[in-house]
């Protein structure tokens, strides 16, 4: 039998602001253990919760980027279960009226097409502490800095098919949310984490199967493989005559492999209500306007722009429009050497290939969009060689200058000169008259053979065209 | 002395007539002497009392204090207090000290207050007769064989026996105004969020509001202007102006509007209690107030929607107490389900765990809506009657309580007889108004409370319509001869 795939995701963003949602403490990461917990983290007696105004303003900044119905008034409400890491014995969060309702994002697929999945809503709420496990026996550490951290949980549709969609979604989240400059999405440490809801169903069969739900999926790489599991386990339960049952799965990375966490039988009563201690949140459309002017350019909209302005391709415009600061170094580049198809080639070739490399951010560049488009006007004014370009952009980047310098110091400039590059081309002939003869007698591939010894020879300062233009002229051809 | 009111006593300290320190020690020693019969307090603050009584004296010698100055007063153990303990009567907070202070405590201390030390009350304000109470029942002392009434009825029984010049107290349900009857004191609860709820141990937050329990109305007029006003740690605390609350203590009432709800006065209301209430408003009459019969028609819904919503709260409010940080925790836990369970159970008393049980059976999945959202239904229509009556009258007068106090150990085995003791004071609380009671008499030798129920933000008139009851009786100085 054909079995489709049916997955919702959903994300959990933390968002950017310097404080916690409901409290002044810092939410900077990497802290000692609980020292960046407060009264108000630790749930002390009588201590009651402040909403931070800041992520009212960066959901609503979510909800228009993706075309979402703002909730007027939404409340936050008590999420309540027993666990160490929980201070208060609950979570704010909320649940009836979430701040973000239906939305959309279009994401592309591998063929090149464009899907849109739909988001059923993003909510805001306030992120647990952690149980520390290393350095205690019999005992389990709390470390409470990261509760009361604001999270945005984005909830899709099921409208995702493969394990591959899911990745293109989270992905495209991702740079949404790095975009708006609402989180950091820094995955390591958490900022960007998912769930995944997954069921099989025959092809062609409009119920939806049984779902399992994957927690807690803080990778890329991870989602995928997590979702391939789980279908083929699905797949097998019901081809071997079982029933999939609902539940929920941890997926383990180091075991590729997922297990059951908690049947619904065992699922939790959170026993939700409004929180009597926070008042609704209420959002004007003044607010909202204000924070539509601070909208910046939308991958979508920066990648249309960057085909039809400088004609790059699809692919290329999407890759560079991927993030926001490939983007912005891009533009920065293609300004300055004024060669979008060159500084497209070089930003998503050699640039990436390096950051890859050295595990780098492009904030963390050593070569900065300045300097690498000062590059890119040295090989286009014919100053050096492609070749020469790549041995420059390495000195660049292992901090030895910009490129004048390095062509200076290095004497990297290409040789121009006709008569010089006649001398080092009339001792190649000279030394070689089998290949001259074979070359004569129409062997044109040789002609390669004698510009890499020319090239060979220089060092690769001269000009490939002009000594191709320089040999036929010698030999007659 | 500890006959005077925080008024006379203001007075007397800023003419040197004698010091905080003197006046604090003869409250310290009248603790000494009579809190082992009555136990109303928790924890007496001896050493840290002196201390500010003394920086108070220095304080009045500089010429920078205010009316509350080197007044002695004891506070609700439900407020926090740094570096003192702070058990909200519970064995669950025995060993826990507060790192810091509630806004309450913190403007008291602002103002110069001296602070005797923590009062008792019924276990995380669960009560209605202080009895569950896990340092034991607090006595009447107008009759130690009676309840003092509850939540606050540590706070009650100590300004009744004048142990304390004035004290705070918290009123969820009528913790203030049901004990400050049935001791015979005064005692305001203002509307919802006028006074900041930080640090008050939560026990119900959409009801919890502090207030006063004092000897008169000028009395609480001169605490509640230091305890009200706004407060950015409390989001339902409301930003809004606070009044100067002695300004008007002394405009006469010709022509208020009083309004009588046939409901409070049907059955159920002692017959001699009532004929109390009646003399009271008959006072009223002489006073120049006009008198009108008026219908609260939800009123009986107001004990099943309350015990509802307030369990409901609470069985999430108290989930914090669960041994991991701070609290009662069971010796060698097992595991984690064990820690939970243990910790809980033995931290607990009886009545809290009945209330957590019923809340949270009220806000279970399949339950919420036939419970919990029909509850906050029945509150808007019991604030709808409260708004409706609002526009024929100025206040609304009614028994605090049905009966008088009755004896410690007479309800405490039956809990819906005790939960209809607060049967005329909780409407006020879920419709969020501010309400009051003040000595009206005495009824079989106990004392009668005349409850006086204002509109929203309305607490200056009420203070105006008690003070000018008090400046033509004198129930509000009268005391226990005990402990004369």
């Amino acid at each position: 039998m054909e079995w489709e795939t049916v997955i919702g995701l959903e994300i959990h963003t933390q968002l950017a602001t310097n404080s916690k949602i409901f409290s002044g403490a810092s939410t900077a990461y990497g802290a000692e253990a609980n020292t960046q917990a407060c009264a108000v983290d630790l749930g002390l007696p009588g201590v009651l919760p402040v909403l931070n105004r800041e992520v009212v303003n960066m959901a609503i900044k979510f909800g228009l980027a993706i075309d979402a119905e703002l909730t007027p008034v939404s409340v936050f409400a008590r999420k309540n279960y027993f666990y160490p890491d929980l201070p208060k014995g609950y979570q704010i969060s909320q649940y009836e009226l979430p701040i973000v309702g239906l939305g959309k994002l279009e994401i592309e697929l591998e063929n090149g097409e464009t899907k849109i999945i739909g988001v059923t809503r993003a909510h805001l709420e306030e992120d647990a502490g952690k149980s520390v496990h290393e350095g205690f026996t019999n005992m389990t550490g709390i470390d409470l800095n990261r509760a009361g951290t604001p999270l945005l949980e984005i909830v899709s549709e099921p409208d995702l098919r493969s394990a591959k969609e899911a990745v293109a979604y989270m992905k495209k989240m991702h740079s949404l949310v790095r975009y708006l400059e609402i989180s950091d999405g820094n995955m390591q440490e958490g900022s960007f984490r998912c769930d995944a809801n997954v069921s099989v169903r025959p092809k062609g069969q409009k119920e939806f199967g049984t779902r399992a739900e994957l927690k807690n999926i803080n990778s890329f790489r991870f989602v995928e493989r997590a979702i391939n599991f789980e279908v083929e386990r699905q797949i097998d339960v019901i081809e071997g005559g079982g029933k999939v049952v609902q539940e929920t799965r941890l997926y383990d990375a180091n075991k590729d492999e997922t297990r059951s966490m908690r049947s619904k039988e065992e699922a939790m009563d959170y026993r939700y209500f409004p929180d009597p201690d926070l008042l609704p949140v209420v959002i004007t459309e003044k607010q909202i306007d204000d924070i539509r002017k601070t909208l910046p350019e939308l991958p979508g909209a920066k990648r249309d722009r960057f085909m039809n302005d400088f004609k790059l391709s699809r692919e290329d415009a999407s890759l560079i429009t991927s993030s926001r600061e490939m983007a912005d170094y891009f533009e920065v580049v293609n300004a300055k050497c004024q060669d979008a198809k060159l500084a497209a080639n070089w930003v998503t070739g050699t640039l990436t290939g390096a950051l890859n490399k050295d595990g780098k951010d492009l904030s963390d560049s050593p070569v900065s969009a300045d300097m690498l488009a000062g590059m890119l006007l040295r090989l286009k004014d014919n100053t050096i060689s492609g070749k020469i370009a790549k041995e420059i952009f390495e000195a660049m980047w292992q901090g030895e200058g910009d490129a004048d310098t390095i062509i200076d110091k290095k004497g990297l400039k290409q040789i121009t000169d006709t008569g010089a590059i006649e001398s080092v081309l009339d001792e190649i002939i000279a030394a070689n008259p089998k290949q001259v003869e074979e070359l004569k007698s129409g062997k044109d591939k040789l002609m390669g053979f004698f510009v890499g010894q020319v090239m060979k020879q220089t060092g690769g300062k001269a000009n490939p065209g002009q000594v191709n233009q320089l040999l036929r002229k010698k030999l007659d051809l | 002395m500890y006959q005077m009111t925080i008024a006379e006593l203001a007075a007397g300290l800023k003419s040197g007539q004698f010091s905080s320190e003197e006046l604090t020690q003869s409250y310290l020693q009248r603790i000494k002497q009579y809190d082992p019969e009555l136990n109303s307090y928790i924890t007496v603050l001896e050493e840290q009392a002196l201390a500010q009584a003394k920086a108070a004296d220095q304080r009045l010698a500089s010429g920078t204090a205010g009316p509350l100055t080197g007044i002695p007063l004891a506070q609700k153990d439900i407020f926090c207090t740094n570096g003192v303990k702070t058990s909200c009567g519970s064995k669950m907070l025995d060993n826990f000290i507060s790192p810091y202070d509630a806004t309450v405590i913190e403007k008291f201390n602002a103002a110069g207050a001296v602070m005797l030390g923590k009062t008792n009350m019924d276990e995380f304000a669960m009560g209605s007769s202080n009895e569950t109470s896990f340092y034991g029942a607090v006595k009447n002392p107008w009759n130690t064989k009676a309840v003092p009434g509850g939540s606050s009825g540590g706070s009650a029984a100590a300004v009744a026996a004048r142990l304390a010049a004035a004290a705070t107290g918290t009123d969820t349900g009528g913790s203030i105004r049901q004990p400050a009857a049935l001791c015979g004191i005064t005692g305001i609860k203002p509307t919802y969020g006028r006074v900041s709820r930080y640090g008050m141990i939560a026990f119900a937050s959409s009801l919890d509001q502090a207030g006063t329990m004092t000897q008169t109305a000028e009395d609480s007029a001169l605490m509640l202007q230091v305890m009200a006003g706004f407060d950015e740690r409390d989001s339902t605390c409301l930003d809004k102006a606070v009044p100067d609350y002695t300004a008007n203590l002394n405009d006469d009432i010709k022509g208020l509007k009083i309004g009588l709800p046939k409901e409070y006065f049907a059955e159920g209301l002692d017959s001699d209690l009532a004929k109390v209430v009646e003399a009271a408003i008959d006072e009223y009459k002489k006073l120049g107030a006009e008198v009108v019969e008026i219908s609260l028609p939800n009123s009986a819904l107001s004990v099943p929607a309350y015990y509802v919503v307030a369990p409901a709260e609470c069985s999430s409010n108290l989930s914090r107490f669960d041994g991991v940080r701070f609290g009662h925790r069971c010796d060698d836990p097992q595991d984690l389900e064990d820690l939970y369970k243990r910790s809980r159970g033995e931290g607990f008393g009886s009545e809290v765990k009945r209330r957590i049980m019923i809340g949270t059976y009220a806000l279970s999945a399949g339950y919420y809506d036939a419970y919990y959202l029909k509850a906050q239904k029945v509150r808007q229509l019991i604030s709808d009657d409260f708004k409706q009556a609002f526009k024929d009258v100025d206040v609304i007068m009614a028994p605090t309580t049905p009966t008088v106090a009755f004896n410690i150990g007479e309800k405490a085995d039956d809990p819906i007889t005790m939960y209809l003791s607060d049967i005329n004071t909780i409407a006020v609380n879920l419709a969020g108004l501010p309400g009051m009671s003040i000595p009206a008499g005495f009824s079989k030798e106990m004392p009668v409370g005349l409850q006086i129920i204002g509109n929203y933000f309305d607490e200056a008139r009420l203070l105006n319509v008690a003070h000018q009851y008090q400046t033509v009786t004198d129930w509000h100085r009268r005391m226990p001869e005990q402990f004369a």
